[in-house]
């Protein structure tokens, strides 16, 4: 292959980036995920043309299991704009050429990083995380020979010594995002850097749920309808985000994930919807919050 | 003001035209050729070809161009291309005694079979800013022997030879050598996995452990036994043939540390080796490459571990530059929704800690609430 | 229940442990019983410390047995157990006191965790009853309930030690390896940490098997003491016995140099 051949992507690559045989590599990974929910998969991660850390992994594993009839959609924070999906949406665009939505509703496949969408998935569908760090007890213990033999043994004693140390010296759990969670009651997971807010969609969704992280060679999978519990205490119970006589400044939604944006330098504050196409689609039904108007005559 | 965050397709298009219009720089200014840079930048390309594990002068030289200089993102982009090539198979074991040497240095012995050959080097330079230097003037022609076509023995075999030095490890039979890039790499790895490592590994980060080696961070007391670099030939087995065909010729930097050993129950008092094998003219990379080798063998060699150059995981999970730049610029991501969570609960417990003091609340953020 | 009816908890059988060829300890056999404190003692190499490695089951011995016998009655040799009942085993029947207490606690975290780790690992899930439990095992080894939130790294040697305790007598463990406990502390710290261990065992019950190079240690704390010498057990018996009536050549030299410390 000449270099002249190779500097124009769509030919030189095939469907979806991969090479079939990485990506039945890969589609083996995940189906053992599969049949283990919740445990970490190894697999031979490739290098991917965009950097590690950045979706590597959630990428491999959507070009896997990506066909021709698929409807795809990337959402990066809760958003379908942010510079990282538009960036990944654009690479299987050219690479794929399948078709891409912002309606979650749509969507066959669903790539995103650090949200799960509002509006509640379906059979029909995949949700596929990017995972920076796959690994619950890293933080606690650095060594993957340490951690491999205690989820082997389902020692888990250390991961509520880390929520009896946030209660001892914050009088609550301290732990706000990628909270920790009991697969099936066999295998702790990180849920990815999710707000917590998030864990309760994870158990018994409809949808497969699969997990990649390429820098860190491992692939992860909860089937539907699978059992997935935050871990608490008993007389400090789980409890996730709340925003009490908050509604979203664009479609006045209540009990959803806000992002708060500053809208001057007094440091004047509101909060929208952090899943865009869900604040979007309750706008074109009518549903309107009180900076609505403002906002849509400045755009003008 | 309240800005849509639609719009970043729009923006990342433009960014990517002002990054292209930077590169250019100014067009008055000639245009860099890749011929330039393989000939008259070796050592950049070298060092792309090795960390990006890919030999291929051309390919790095253009990958260093696109980059802008940039070195890490040019093997990234020999990286990412070179996961994507279709592998026929493992070459044969090149063998490094059949050198076409061009430079061999030993610090343990005066004269050796084979002679000493200083060829090129910054060594014994004075590193004296040249501002007289002319580019367009060819230099003055050297001196030259003729290349040795001979076979020259490796130090460590002359040692060897004599008892005074650990044999090589062979493999088992029928043992195949692994590849951390078509499986995932498993601790504890064994030697094989952590040469491949150490060879793609940044020569900063190596350079760095190296050098804490020397300065009492596991002790390895290292001789810088040989030093070869020059030409071999890359042969692959070709099953259909049933014999060797060569593929063509690499040049690649060898280091082999000669490292003290007290014996054991089982050895005598012998030396042990450090390895360390880099694609072009790379010493620098090679003896780092060798003293942390050596270093990550304590446990084998029944030593104490007591230094971050022996711990194969903290070693072997950090070397590679293009994971840790990805993770580590990864922080330039939006991470509105993690740190929306944290926000919430820094202002929970701030509330909190004032209510306990009775007092009023005086950051700007709590009187907001 | 007579005396004839008290079965060992644990029993050696030919135990020998080599590192390649190097020897570790060599046929080794005894028998503990339930509230009995054994003492292994020695000099550094004389395979002391392989064998206590051996026993609490983090070597696996080259040859030989252990039979130990579960609080149900029922009986298995340790080194026919999977990787899992014996780190279980570790870490709920059986402590391990370390001779640094680096080793033992998680110096990152207050010393309440510390102590609630192995309930948490068993499953105990109240936050309120784990702290009451932790404070009350700090008392029991004489450490101020208002230090419960604290990290370890702000106790003394001796208070680390006492904790380290505390967080391998949390499960009620009906046999502990004591591996030095005494060796980092001053001779008036190492003092009240012996009284301690003696009374929490004739408290609870406890056996214990403590390696210690130190005859006065073993004097004050154990009922039965084996010496060895170059990875062999040389002399063994009753403590008094042994330290007042040495029979081997080495074990009247070491009783005869800490007399000499003693003058």
């Amino acid at each position: 292959m000449s270099l002249a051949e190779i500097s124009t992507e769509q030919d030189a690559y095939n469907f979806a980036y991969l090479d079939e045989q990485t990506k039945r590599m890969i589609r083996r990974a995940i189906l053992k995920g599969i049949a283990i929910p919740g445990y970490q998969v190894p697999f031979a991660a490739r290098e991917m043309p965009m950097p590690y850390g950045w979706g590597t992994g959630g990428v491999q594993v959507t070009a896997s299991i990506l066909g021709p009839d698929d409807t795809l959609k990337v959402i990066d924070q809760g958003s379908d704009d942010t510079t990282n999906a538009v960036a990944i949406r654009n690479f299987f665009a050219v690479t794929s050429g399948v078709e891409m939505t912002m309606k979650t509703s749509e969507a066959s496949v669903i790539q995103t990083r650090h949200r799960i969408p509002e509006e509640e998935l379906t059979e029909d569908q995949t949700l596929i995380y990017q995972v920076p760090i796959p690994e619950p007890l890293r933080f606690l213990e650095p060594r993957e020979t340490e951690t491999r033999k205690m989820h082997a043994l389902s020692e888990y004693g250390l991961m509520h010594v880390k929520l009896y140390e946030d209660i001892a010296t914050h009088g609550h759990i301290a732990t706000t995002y990628a909270y920790p969670v009991m697969v099936e009651g066999r295998y702790v997971m990180d849920p990815s850097p999710t707000p917590k807010f998030d864990n309760p969609k994870m158990h018994k969704n409809r949808a497969l749920q699969l997990f990649g992280a390429g820098r860190e060679k491992r692939i992860y999978a909860l089937p539907p309808f699978t059992d997935v519990v935050s871990l608490d205490f008993e007389d400090h119970p789980f409890q996730i985000q709340e925003w009490p006589d908050t509604c979203c400044a664009m479609c006045g939604a209540k009990d959803v994930y806000f992002d708060e944006v500053i809208l001057d330098n007094e440091g004047s504050r509101m909060f929208v919807c952090s899943d865009s196409d869900y604040c979007e689609t309750r706008q074109a039904d009518g549903h309107y919050g009180e900076m609505h108007a403002e906002y849509k005559e400045r755009i003008q | 003001m309240y800005v849509a965050v639609k719009g970043g397709e729009k923006a990342i298009k433009n960014a990517h035209k002002l990054f292209a219009a930077k590169r250019r720089g100014n067009a008055n200014v000639p245009g860099l050729t890749t011929a330039q840079i393989v000939e008259q930048l070796s050592f950049v390309v070298d060092r792309v070809m090795g960390e990006g594990s890919l030999f291929d002068r051309e390919l790095a030289a253009i990958a260093i161009r696109q980059a802008q200089g940039d070195l890490i993102e040019a093997i990234f982009l020999i990286r990412a291309y070179r996961t994507t090539l279709p592998r026929f198979g493992y070459s044969t074991p090149i063998q490094t005694d059949e050198m076409l040497i061009s430079r061999r240095i030993s610090a343990t012995f005066k004269d050796l079979p084979g002679g000493q050959i200083l060829g090129p080097t910054f060594d014994y330079s004075h590193r004296l800013i040249d501002f007289g230097y002319d580019s367009e003037e060819a230099a003055e022609a050297p001196e030259q022997s003729e290349l040795i076509e001979a076979s020259t023995p490796r130090v460590t075999d002359m040692l060897g030879d004599q008892g005074m030095m650990e044999p090589d490890p062979q493999s088992a039979e029928g043992e195949e050598v692994g590849d951390l890039t078509r499986a995932p790499l498993d601790f504890p790895a064994d030697r094989d996995l952590r040469l491949q490592n150490l060879a793609r590994g940044d020569e900063g980060f190596l350079l760095a452990l190296g050098y804490s080696t020397q300065r009492g961070y596991a002790r390895t007391h290292p001789f810088a036994g040989e030093i070869r670099m020059g030409e071999v030939e890359v042969e692959f087995f070709a099953e259909e043939l049933g014999f060797e065909v060569p593929l063509g010729k690499i040049s690649v930097t060898e280091c082999q540390m000669i490292n003290q050993f007290q014996g054991s129950e089982e050895a005598p008092p012998q030396f042990t080796r450090g390895y360390g094998l880099v694609f072009g003219h790379a010493e620098r990379k090679a003896m780092s490459m060798a003293l942390v080798d050596r270093a990550l063998r304590w446990e084998e060699l029944g030593e104490e571990l007591t230094a971050p150059a022996q711990d194969q995981e903290f070693v072997l999970s950090h070397s590679d530059n293009i994971q840790a730049t990805g993770f580590v610029e990864h922080l330039k991501l939006p991470h509105y929704v993690d740190f929306q969570a944290e926000l919430d609960l820094i202002r929970t417990m701030s509330e909190e800690f004032w209510a306990e003091r009775n007092d009023e609340p005086t950051t700007k953020m709590g009187a907001a609430e | 229940m007579s005396f004839q009816d008290v079965k060992p908890l644990l029993k050696v059988e030919e135990l020998s442990h080599y590192y390649g060829q190097q020897l570790g300890c060599r046929d080794i056999n005894f028998e503990l019983y339930p509230g009995e404190v054994l003492a292994i003692v020695g000099e550094s190499g004389s395979g002391k410390s392989t064998l206590l490695n051996c026993l609490s089951t983090q070597i696996n011995p080259t040859m030989g047995k252990a039979y130990y016998r579960f609080a149900d009655g029922r009986v298995e040799n340790l080194y026919e157990m999977s990787e899992a009942d014996q780190r279980t085993l570790l870490r709920t029947d059986w402590g391990f006191v370390h001779q640094h207490p680096r080793d033992g606690l998680r110096m990152g975290v207050s010393a309440g965790a510390n102590v609630g780790e192995r309930l948490m690992a068993l499953g105990h899930r109240h936050y309120d009853n784990l702290r009451s439990t932790a404070i009350d095992w700090l008392s029991r080894v004489e450490i101020d309930a208002d230090r419960v939130d604290d990290a370890p790294r702000t106790f003394s040697g001796g208070m680390q030690q006492r904790l380290q305790i505390a967080r391998n007598l949390v499960t009620n463990p009906r046999l502990v390896f004591m591996d030095e406990p005494t060796g980092g502390l001053d001779v008036s710290v190492q003092a009240r940490l012996l009284d301690l261990i003696r009374k929490l065992v004739s408290d609870l019950g406890l056996s214990i098997i403590i390696v210690t190079h130190d005859l006065a240690v073993a004097r004050l704390l154990s009922h039965r003491i084996m010496v060895m010498k170059g990875g062999e057990v040389i002399e063994q018996g009753l403590t008094d016995q042994v330290l007042d009536d040495p029979h081997q050549a080495y074990t009247q030299l070491l009783v005869s140099s800490i007399l000499q410390v003693g003058t």
